[in-house]
């Protein structure tokens, strides 16, 4: 093939590519970084875009010269090489230069850096926790505290071969079952840490993430300028479901958000004395549905069958079956990849996930747990 | 040949070549070692290729179509491992192998018996890892760079996964020190340091590396197997330990490691780019400085690999400022290169074409790296597709290309015919078109907020993630023609001269094309002429 051929070749293959780009234009094509509803995350905007600016004008400017280069100093238009090979003053002006540029930008980084380093006088204080494979939100000044876990219509959508086209859900996998919610114009100081891997916490709008690494508590802050729901997710690998633990934060009015605490409190004492009463099948059934499909399925699977050689199957399992005090005490101390369910679950919730477990699928055990049985085993 | 009077050497003039099988599996000739080498690198290329069509197959639109999450994280993990350990390093010690002892005019590598135990241990590491795959609790897909204690959840294909990366680490060293061995011992008279080729200078710094960092990452892996197995608790925080210190013992290697893999590729294009622009490389000396420079600070930037673990404040200014350092001699480079092509009299063979990639896209990869390196805007790349774009810039059009424009700049050399010029020119634009369809995207999603290693996504990312794949199955699809080339090559085709190309220098160019088994029985001599012109 001639050279000719190949260039109206290659021409034509870049003009079907643009052509396929522009036949999309009416589609989704998210560019760039939020500008975010913080201060950090302004300052962060600004230092991005004017790093970009200056690495554009940089990166115009030396591929126009081997650009140049590259259609004028070519043999075919009949170039002689030139034979220098060495220039001290031109080595010494690209390595002067750029030095100055850097300077240039680690001034602005430096500061905003600086600031976003300061984590002092917080209003209020949220612990975050990562799980395999959900958030836990503890309120440490008002002792609210809630785990947050992938929203189960999403959950179902996200099966492999479900039947169910993500793009009919608002938001696909960043929808969660309990979002923050957080008051705006306050200085709120965020904690991250983590029960078993390393996870990480990033919600895009406040401008920065940080790893949440277990043993260790990290430091940050944010302040919310303006209402709204915000949405983020785990972004440092954690293992099989690490892509579907998303984070939601509803930002409102300082307000709305002291009675969003009341009503907290209330449904948390009503929690508690719910531990204390005696419960009926039915109702421990119910409510054990969804604490298995929320907590247990996404191992043991929703028919109970587990995964060959990974997740052992509960459906017939001589556990499941077996003593149900054998089985509390799995549930709450866990074994091998198994997590210890005792702080993220209260007693309530291990009775009706238990007694769930015993009558559903081919069990046989079919009895009743109640909350006092597990409140006695810990 | 006046050689054979002067030695009286029975052997110089006839090529004695084992034959069968045992010319291979016995190999002590650093020719056929590096063609090994080299064939091993391409069948793990399309080993690890496939690896990435699955996770562009499963990312092409959202939901999960094709494997499960734990399956793709394991894809994920060991595209990694097989592309670094597998593909882009074995490829440069292929490449010195057959090099290296031509370019400074010796017979051979200076310790030929471990240059054959350092390639055949590859195939059993491999061996070792990709027999995960079959195993209970299936191949690690905890990520390449093994962080604790997700690692450690990993079922019985774990120690197999620590004793790989234990022997590609003796395999790295032992390439190495041969390395070392026989530049620092076997250059012919005249060839004094300042006039070696700059493709070995490249491996000289990229052995020290080696030697310095890969001692590190089997320290790392180590204390991970005794975690595991033998109760120690160096990375868990119950037993007073750290997860990550683990990180910062990996970066201490990992970084290092990204010059180990890019040098051979600095080096590859410093040899090409002269050649067609027929015209001496611009700053010699300072290239020479500037590689050494790259590798010294390239010890002392690791932590910008881990920004989001919360550093204290001067630990995160310290690792900023040193990570902008390292674009000062990176910048001189790319302006010496620049410089050489000025005012030449270029020509666009298919190395050239791939170097002048380099060029372009390598600088594109540096500049996405420099935005990474400002620790606050940082925080919102890390973890996403921004990385995966700039990492990919940098190791598939920035090394990639340069190991592929050498494999096309010296075949000649090696085969003694020519490529076929249309199906490397081919190759070149169908590649170069489709990595930026692959790549290029990756900024933006990764901006607008998608993180890396998830194997389902938003929807508002379904538009651009098909694009990619596209660019993806194409990008793969066109390797393909690189193998047609190569092995239309071996069989045959056009007579290559001694000199291969017209603007070509240097002592490889020398020999005759193919060269003799053993490459210089008597060594030549070097004079500054020859060895700058």
């Amino acid at each position: 093939m001639s050279v000719d051929k190949l260039k109206q070749t290659v021409l034509g293959l870049i003009a079907v590519s643009l052509f396929l780009v522009s036949g999309a234009v009416l589609a989704e094509f998210p560019l760039n970084l939020t500008e975010g509803v913080t201060p950090t995350s302004h300052k962060v905007y600004e230092l991005h875009m004017t790093i970009l600016y200056i690495v554009t004008v940089i990166g115009i400017a030396v591929f126009s010269v081997m650009a140049w280069s590259i259609f004028h100093h070519r043999k075919s238009k009949g170039a002689v090489a030139a034979q220098f090979h060495h220039s001290t003053t031109a080595e010494i002006i690209w390595t002067i230069i750029p030095i100055l540029i850097l300077v240039g930008m680690a001034i602005p980084a430096t500061k905003t850096l600086v600031f976003m380093e300061k984590t002092s006088d917080a209003e209020m204080t949220l612990k975050v926790t990562g799980y395999q494979w959900k958030w836990k939100y503890d309120y440490l000044d008002e002792g609210i505290s809630f785990f947050s876990a992938l929203a189960e219509e999403d959950n179902s959508a996200r099966q492999r071969d479900s039947g169910i086209d993500p793009a009919t859900i608002d938001n696909y996998l960043k929808n969660v079952d309990n979002p923050i919610v957080l008051p705006v114009d306050t200085k709120i100081r965020i904690l991250t840490t983590a029960a078993d891997v390393i996870h990480s916490w990033w919600v895009p709008a406040l401008g920065w993430k940080r790893d949440a690494i277990p043993g260790f508590i990290n430091d940050n802050w944010t302040y919310i300028e303006e209402p709204g729901i915000y949405r983020g997710k785990c972004t440092e690998l954690c293992g099989k479901d690490h892509g579907f633990m998303p984070i939601v934060v509803h930002a409102v009015s300082k307000e709305e958000y002291a009675v969003w605490v009341e009503e907290q409190k209330a449904i948390q004492l009503a929690a508690a004395d719910g531990a204390n009463r005696e419960w009926s099948k039915d109702e421990l059934l119910e409510k054990g549905k969804s604490i298995y499909s929320a907590n247990c399925a996404s191992c043991h699977q929703a028919n109970g069958n587990g995964v060959e050689g990974l997740f052992p199957a509960l459906n017939g399992s001589a556990i499941v079956n077996g003593p149900a005090k054998d089985m509390i005490n799995l549930i709450l101390n866990g074994k091998n990849l198994m997590p210890a369910f005792k702080e993220q679950l209260n007693d309530t919730d291990i009775a009706a996930v238990i007694t769930h477990e015993r009558n559903s699928w081919d069990n046989t055990a079919k009895d009743i747990v109640q909350p006092a049985d597990v409140k006695a085993a810990r | 040949m006046s050689e054979a009077v002067i030695h009286d050497d029975h052997n110089d003039h006839h090529d004695h070549k084992p034959t069968g099988i045992g010319r291979w599996l016995f190999s002590t000739n650093h020719k056929d070692i590096g063609t090994m080498y080299l064939v091993f690198a391409l069948i793990m290329f399309f080993i690890g290729g496939a690896m990435a069509m699955v996770i562009r197959a499963e990312l092409f639109q959202p939901g999960l179509q094709f494997v499960d999450p734990q399956f793709f994280n394991s894809m994920t993990t060991v595209h990694a491992l097989v592309m670094i350990f597998g593909a882009v390093m074995p490829a440069g010690v292929g490449l010195a192998n057959w090099m290296i002892p031509m370019m400074i005019g010796a017979p051979d590598m200076a310790m030929p018996r471990m240059n054959n135990m350092s390639f055949w241990i590859l195939p059993f590491a491999f061996t070792l890892l990709l027999s995960t795959f079959f195993m209970q609790g299936g191949a690690p897909a905890g990520g390449w760079t093994m962080y604790p204690p997700l690692v450690l959840q990993l079922g019985d294909g774990f120690p197999f996964l620590i004793f790989a990366v234990h022997f590609l680490g003796i395999s790295s060293i032992m390439g190495a020190i041969n390395i070392i061995a026989t530049v620092f011992n076997m250059r012919a008279p005249g060839m004094t340091f300042m006039r070696l080729p700059l493709f070995v200078w490249t491996w000289i710094i990229t052995a020290f590396l080696l030697i310095a960092a890969m001692p590190v990452l089997a320290g790392a892996v180590t204390m991970l197997l005794t975690d595991k197995f033998f109760g120690t608790a160096f990375f868990d925080a119950a037993g007073g330990g750290d997860p990550v210190l683990f990180q910062h013992v990996f970066w201490f290697f990992g970084h290092p490691e990204v010059y180990i893999l890019v040098l051979p590729s600095f080096g590859i294009i410093s040899q090409i780019i002269p050649t067609f622009a027929r015209k001496p490389l611009f700053g010699y000396a300072s290239m020479v400085y500037a590689t050494a420079s790259i590798a010294f600070l390239s010890f002392f930037v690791w932590a910008h690999h881990m920004f989001t673990v919360g550093m204290p404040l001067a630990g995160e200014l310290f690792f900023m400022y040193a990570t902008m350092a390292i674009a000062v001699p990176t910048g001189v480079k790319v302006f010496n290169w620049t410089a050489t092509m000025w005012k030449g009299s270029m020509t666009f063979e298919t190395p050239m074409l791939f170097s002048i990639g380099v060029l372009f896209m390598f600088t594109l990869g540096g500049f996405s790296g420099l935005m990474m390196g400002i620790t606050p805007v940082d925080f919102q790349y890390h973890d996403t597709y921004f990385i995966v774009a700039h990492f990919h810039y940098v190791l598939v059009p920035g090394i990639v290309f340069g190991i592929v424009g050498g494999v096309y700049y010296w075949l000649p050399k090696w085969t003694g015919h020519m490529y076929d010029e249309t199906l490397g020119k081919w190759h070149f634009w169908t590649s170069t078109i489709s990595v930026n369809i692959l790549f290029f995207p990756m900024h933006f999603i990764g901006l607008a907020g998608m993180p890396r290693r998830i194997p389902d996504y938003s929807t508002q990312f379904t538009d651009w993630n098909m694009i990619i794949s596209i660019g993806g199955f194409a990008f793969g699809l066109s390797q393909l023609i690189l193998v047609w080339v190569v092995i239309k090559c071996i069989r045959g085709g056009e007579k290559a001269t001694d000199e291969v190309w017209e603007g070509a220098h240097g002592l490889e160019f020398t020999l005759s094309s193919p060269p003799p088994f053993h490459s210089f029985t008597t060594p030549p001599e070097v004079t500054d002429a020859t060895a700058h012109s």
